[in-house]
């Protein structure tokens, strides 16, 4: 998936719908990989800019070393932290079936 | 259990054709007082959900502040383990969908770990020392804990649907990842047992984690791949996980070793993926296929800062690390003169440490072996509990133990007032007198008792006024009887030859 390589498969396109657990139609997939073409095309040009010395950034703000004490503050009760659960059972949040294997 | 598996090849077969490589990764969950990346608290069995907060739980709007306490860990395991620690460094995200973190991600370290190349020297049984490479030790977080319902036995099979409890979610996790151990043969097993050992004991001598494998603070995974003797190519690896207990990291390589055998001989290919360990029969089955399951997508986390340790830091607390454990038993060893195996034994029994206290709390070092040897752990047994559970301290011991030494209990006596403590009756001191313990070594009292005894058997009396001194024997036994076991028998013995004189 290198954006060097100019166009995006319909396979890789399918791949990351995989991942982000999206139904994407065969008609869709070959719009998206238009799409996502002119994106990492962009996304490119920016590479041209940056020369070796320029390190990637990751953070916008040069800052490092942010701590904080190894102290409790309070949370959310249980009846809090399922109030948005679309089900709960027991004290848990209740969700459809795993489908795989346990991590 | 899958229909055609190979059958097992026999052991001693298996190491005269082919030659293991070992890896292993451990994770260690930290006893903060806290989460990773948020104030809640770690309490290990709390109800479920109520040691969360919009962090963790992966609300919106939430954000994460690193736990200075887990880094320090971080850094002192490094450093226990010879590791560099890396001056600068950023946490990522590892992506997946799977309901045991709410967030979508874990928060862990990829290309940039806290701690790179060190090693450790892993001593086995005999005394042949194995250096095992650390790869690496990263800082991450733990998941949640799922709780499948409709299926046989809370397994993920033939679920209905599951249950999420989050208070696992976040606390801080250490994993610590060996480089390829080859060349350990016959003794793969064994080299992988004595390493998780090690570990734990060195990571419980940092006081960073309670290490307790059985409640999961302590985990796991043992990577092993076979290659034919003399070949030099790296077989394909497998990786085991839920391996919960010392004795089944041993069961574990052994048994993959047998399997991965089985399935070379007949031709076979070994897949790589993650297996699982059953407790039970000791064997593994089969469980993800890792290259459809490992594109995490990681990339840095924006919530978070860089990690740069300075040297002054590092160096502030490596001062922190304590005397290495096996180190430190050496001395103990020489010190109180035990062989190999008393050591081990102490050691296995969870004595060592108890010992050590009882003697740091005054006491001389033999007696309080032999209390925690012997008396306790005999009580301990009676009890179905680990020596460290009795409810009784160090402290309380060695006080017993100064009791002795005074005079003021015999060893009967002693082992009642232990026994008071034990149930509870309060402290040493407290049970002698609420039971009224104390050896009588008052003449006034002890003569009284003497004479009435002498009284009773002249025939004896003559005995010993004949000169057969054994015989004051049964005035002694007489003397106790009639006291309760609290006259003080030497000062009893003194007395009968006096009046008899």
């Amino acid at each position: 998936m290198s954006p060097d390589s100019g166009a995006i498969s319909r396979d890789e396109v399918a791949h990351l719908a995989r991942l982000a657990r999206l139904a994407v139609t065969d008609a869709e997939l070959d719009v998206f990989a238009g799409q996502l073409d002119v994106i990492l095309g962009a996304v490119a040009r920016v590479g041209e800019v940056a020369a070796d010395d320029i390190p990637p950034t990751s953070h916008a703000v040069p800052l490092q070393n942010v701590f904080r004490p190894d102290v409790r503050r309070p949370g959310l009760s249980q009846e809090q932290a399922l109030a948005g659960a679309p089900a709960a059972e027991e004290g848990r949040f209740r969700v459809p079936r795993i489908l795989g294997e346990e991590q | 259990m899958t229909t055609t598996a190979p059958a097992l090849v026999d052991y001693d077969d298996v190491v005269a054709r082919y030659e293991p490589t070992l890896g292993l990764e451990v994770h260690v969950e930290l006893s903060t007082s806290t989460k990773m990346f948020c104030g809640c608290p770690t309490d290990f069995g709390a109800e479920p959900n109520t040691q969360v907060c919009p962090t963790c739980l992966g609300l919106p709007g939430s954000l994460p502040v690193v736990n200075q306490a887990a880094v320090e860990a971080a850094i002192r395991i490094g450093l226990a383990l010879n590791c560099s620690i890396a001056p600068w460094g950023r946490f990522a995200r590892k992506n997946y969908f799977y309901p045991d973190m709410p967030k979508n991600f874990q928060t862990s370290q990829y290309d940039e770990p806290i701690a790179v190349d060190g090693w450790m020297d892993v001593t086995l049984e005999d005394g042949e020392v194995v250096r095992v490479g650390i790869e690496r030790a990263h800082m991450e977080e733990d998941t949640g804990k799922s709780l499948h319902v409709g299926g046989a036995a809370g397994r993920i099979h033939g679920a209905e649907y599951s249950l999420l409890d989050y208070n696992r979610a976040g606390v801080p996790l250490i994993e610590i990842v060996t480089k390829m151990i080859p060349g350990t043969g016959e003794r793969a097993p064994e080299v992988a047992r004595a390493y998780v050992t090690q570990l734990r004991d060195l990571i419980k001598s940092l006081g960073v984690s309670d290490v307790r494998m059985d409640q999961g603070s302590m985990r796991c995974d043992v990577n092993l791949s076979l290659s034919p003797t003399g070949s030099g190519v790296l077989g394909t690896r497998t990786e085991t996980k839920n391996v919960n207990s010392l004795r089944s990291v041993e069961r574990a390589v052994r048994h993959e070793m047998q399997r991965q055998a089985g399935v070379l001989d007949g031709g076979g290919a070994i897949v790589q993926e993650t297996r699982h360990f059953e407790e039970q029969s000791g064997t593994t089955r089969p469980g993800r296929r890792k290259e459809t399951s490992e594109d995490y997508r990681y990339f840095p986390e924006p919530d978070l800062v860089p990690i740069a340790p300075s040297a002054e830091w590092v160096e502030e607390l490596r001062g922190t690390l304590p005397e290495l454990p096996w180190e430190h038993r050496k001395r103990i060893q020489e010190a109180w003169g035990l062989s190999d195996e008393e050591l081990r034994d102490l050691v296995n029994a969870g004595a060592l440490e108890l010992i050590e206290a009882t003697v740091a709390a005054g006491a001389p070092a033999g007696e309080a072996r032999s209390w925690w040897v012997a008396y306790l752990a005999q009580q301990a047994n009676t009890r179905g509990v680990e020596l460290a559970e009795l409810p009784i301290t160090p402290a309380q011991v060695a006080r017993v133990i100064a009791l002795v030494g005074a005079g003021d209990l015999n060893n009967k006596l002693a082992r009642q007032v232990v026994d008071g403590v034990l149930a509870g009756e309060g402290e040493p001191d407290e049970v002698v007198e609420s039971r009224g313990l104390k050896v009588v070594s008052d003449d006034g009292a002890l003569i009284a008792a003497v004479d009435e005894a002498l009284a009773a058997q002249p025939d004896v009396v003559e005995k010993i006024k004949g000169g057969k001194v054994q015989a004051a024997g049964a005035i002694v036994g007489a003397v106790m009887k009639a006291t309760k076991g609290q006259a003080d028998a030497k000062r009893v013995r003194e007395l009968i030859i006096e009046r008899c004189s």
